[in-house]
């Protein structure tokens, strides 16, 4: 894995890895089988689907009816990966994933569009603030919060294999790009951006790039902070969180989800038994999502550098 | 139908399409298809139908309207700013931060606006609960329901058309805007509903179709529902989506559109003249 991050958004979608990835899985190994409810044309799936059906079911609007389906395929020996928008991918669907999939030992992936504020324009309805904390706590599962195209599609490409309920939330659109193309990732190992001796940022998603842009700051004013990409929220690498922990003896935490089973909950309970060390967060507060641009919501919600970097200083402030 | 009354709701429907129209040009994009597909009921719900007070949109007794295709919020915005809830020029506004107008319909944002949804499904129970709660207090009221036909695909919505049924609720109301079209595309391809009126009837509901953009069509359905007692009503909308402007009908894809302002600016001159010839006549 090669790291390339300048600050600069990636030119491609995450809609173009999902469009060109998930058909190049169905076509090398019989085994995956695609499953939407009518959002196919979301993720530019639309055709491919609709010209395989004995690769793709478009299950129509029926989230719940989808999952419980997908459990049923992996009965039948398939591994099955359903596509909605995060909120009904999580929500709508939570039982049938827990129960059908989680419980009834039938591995499935699933994949959350658009999570937090990247919902941007479908508004308040559509904005899940919660699902990692939905899917945290289902047993076994895997929660990653995707960082950007590249780590997208090495996923994709393992994550079939993995036991267990897998939840990916990923935005449509792009993200800064931090990973060289073809890098590879391990599911379970966080990524250090940047090192740092002053305090450690623990970010995942669209909230690496404010990290990295707070750390940067910081820097300019001699606070030496490292930045870590926790991708991996379940299961979260605690031997990487305690050692920059207790490296630098001071925590940030930085998601596009609110401060309720999230990162800042995985990361303070990692901590609090063997590891306790001052902990601040940037994360949604206890409040419903909102109609707006995705930076209008980003600093409506306080997901921005500004606010990692004000947070980093409360937080070396209790060192 | 009256002829004077059924000309007041024509003229009152081209104002909600233009005003709905000039919505999304000051966004750019958004859920046009389905928003225009269901104009025409709207326009006999709020313009005739309805036992409502603009004045007053928490009055308990007044007849409310659920629009369980949420994404169609837009055309209940434009139908209520024309009815006074709050000033035409919030419409400008539609999905901007910090808006009182998001993408899909809130009552915690939009004054007359009955219920919150956007999660397909959901307005339906909603609408049933309301219905049942306004009967189990004595109100005198009536539940309107606006669901999609893909919207049909929940499980949801058949788990509410049981309870209507067995608890025969009739004073709610429930459209099917059959629109023939979902997000994906084509219901048919997708999902095929066969006969949504059928369907409907099987579940014991006292159902009619009719053809969906025709404001007389409608007023009579309504009409035609108000003189059956001890069942829940189904009015099946034969429609089509984008209804009223020509090129978005035509345009496969018309869910959601994203245009710039010399489009929009097309579809409102051919909306405008279409309304300057009704008038004329
Ligand atoms: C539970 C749920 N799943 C998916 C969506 C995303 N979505 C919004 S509109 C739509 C298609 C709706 O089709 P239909 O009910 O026919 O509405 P219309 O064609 O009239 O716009 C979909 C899938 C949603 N809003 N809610």
């Amino acid at each position: 894995m090669k790291i390339v991050y300048d600050g600069s958004m990636d030119t491609v979608l995450f809609k173009d890895i999902l469009s060109t990835t998930i058909p190049e899985l169905l076509e090398n190994n019989p085994d995956i089988i695609y499953l939407d409810a009518d959002l196919m044309s979301c993720i530019g799936m639309y055709k491919y689907g609709m010209a395989h059906p004995d690769r793709a079911i478009n299950c129509g609007i029926a989230e719940a009816n989808m999952v419980g389906v997908a459990a049923g395929l992996a009965l039948a020996g398939f591994k099955p990966i359903a596509h909605s928008f995060g909120i009904f991918a999580s929500r709508r669907v939570y039982d049938q994933a827990f129960l059908s999939a989680g419980y009834g030992q039938n591995p499935i992936t699933l994949i959350g569009s658009d999570p937090g504020v990247t919902a941007a324009y479908n508004g308040g309805t559509h904005m899940p603030f919660e699902d990692m904390a939905l899917y945290r706590a289902l047993p076994g599962s895997t929660v990653l919060d995707i960082t950007d195209p590249a780590m997208l599609d090495n996923i994709l490409r393992q994550i079939s294999d993995r036991p267990g309920v897998k939840y990916i939330r990923v935005p449509r659109k792009t993200a800064a790009k931090v990973y060289k193309s073809g890098s590879e990732f391990e599911i379970g190992q966080a990524i250090p951006l940047r090192n740092g001796k002053d305090a450690v940022i623990f970010a995942c998603g669209i909230m690496v790039h404010e990290a990295m842009q707070a750390a940067k700051e910081l820097a300019q004013e001699g606070v030496d902070v490292a930045v870590v990409d926790c991708f991996t929220v379940k299961p979260l690498d605690e031997k990487t969180v305690k050692q920059y922990a207790k490296t630098t003896g001071a925590v940030v935490t930085a998601e596009n989800h609110n401060k309720f089973g999230g990162l800042f909950s995985a990361v303070s309970e990692a901590l609090a038994l063997s590891c306790p060390v001052p902990i601040e967060y940037v994360a949604v507060e206890d409040s419903f999502g909102e109609v707006g641009t995705q930076p209008y919501l980003q600093e409506r919600f306080g997901l921005t550098a500004k606010n990692i970097y004000k947070k980093v200083k409360k937080v070396l402030e209790r060192k | 139908m009256d002829a004077q009354l059924k000309r007041e709701l024509q003229d009152f429907a081209f104002r909600i399409r233009i005003a709905c129209v000039e919505e999304f040009k000051a966004l750019g994009f958004g859920h046009i298809g389905g928003s225009l597909s269901i104009v025409d009921t709207l326009a006999v719900l709020y313009g005739s139908t309805m036992k409502i007070d603009p004045k007053n949109p928490g009055w308990p007794e007044r007849d409310k309207f659920v629009c369980s295709k949420g994404h169609a919020g837009p055309a209940v915005y434009a139908t209520l700013a024309l009815k006074g809830y709050f000033p035409m020029d919030w419409l400008t506004t539609l999905n901007k931060g910090g808006t009182n107008l998001p993408s899909h319909c809130d009552k915690s944002k939009t004054p007359g606006i009955d219920a919150t949804t956007g999660s397909l499904g959901q307005g339906a129970s909603q609408a049933l609960g309301l219905a049942i709660g306004d009967a189990l207090k004595g109100r005198k009221n009536r539940v309107f329901l606006m669901t999609g036909d893909g919207e049909l695909n929940e499980g949801q919505i058949w788990e509410t058309a049981m309870l209507a049924s067995a608890r025969k609720v009739d004073n709610l109301i429930w459209f099917v805007d059959n629109n023939k079209k979902q997000l994906d595309g084509l219901v048919d391809e997708i999902m095929p509903l066969g006969d949504i009126g059928a369907k409907f009837s099987a579940f014991g509901f006292h159902a009619q179709t009719i053809p969906g953009n025709d404001i007389e069509a409608i007023y009579e359905a309504i009409e035609a529902a108000s003189n059956v007692a001890g069942k829940p009503h189904a009015i099946i909308l034969d429609t089509v989506k984008g209804s009223g402007v020509k090129a978005i009908e035509e345009t496969f894809d018309n869910h959601s559109i994203t245009a710039k302002a010399e489009v929009y600016d097309g579809w409102l001159e051919a909306l405008n003249s279409d309304y300057a010839a009704f008038k004329a006549l």
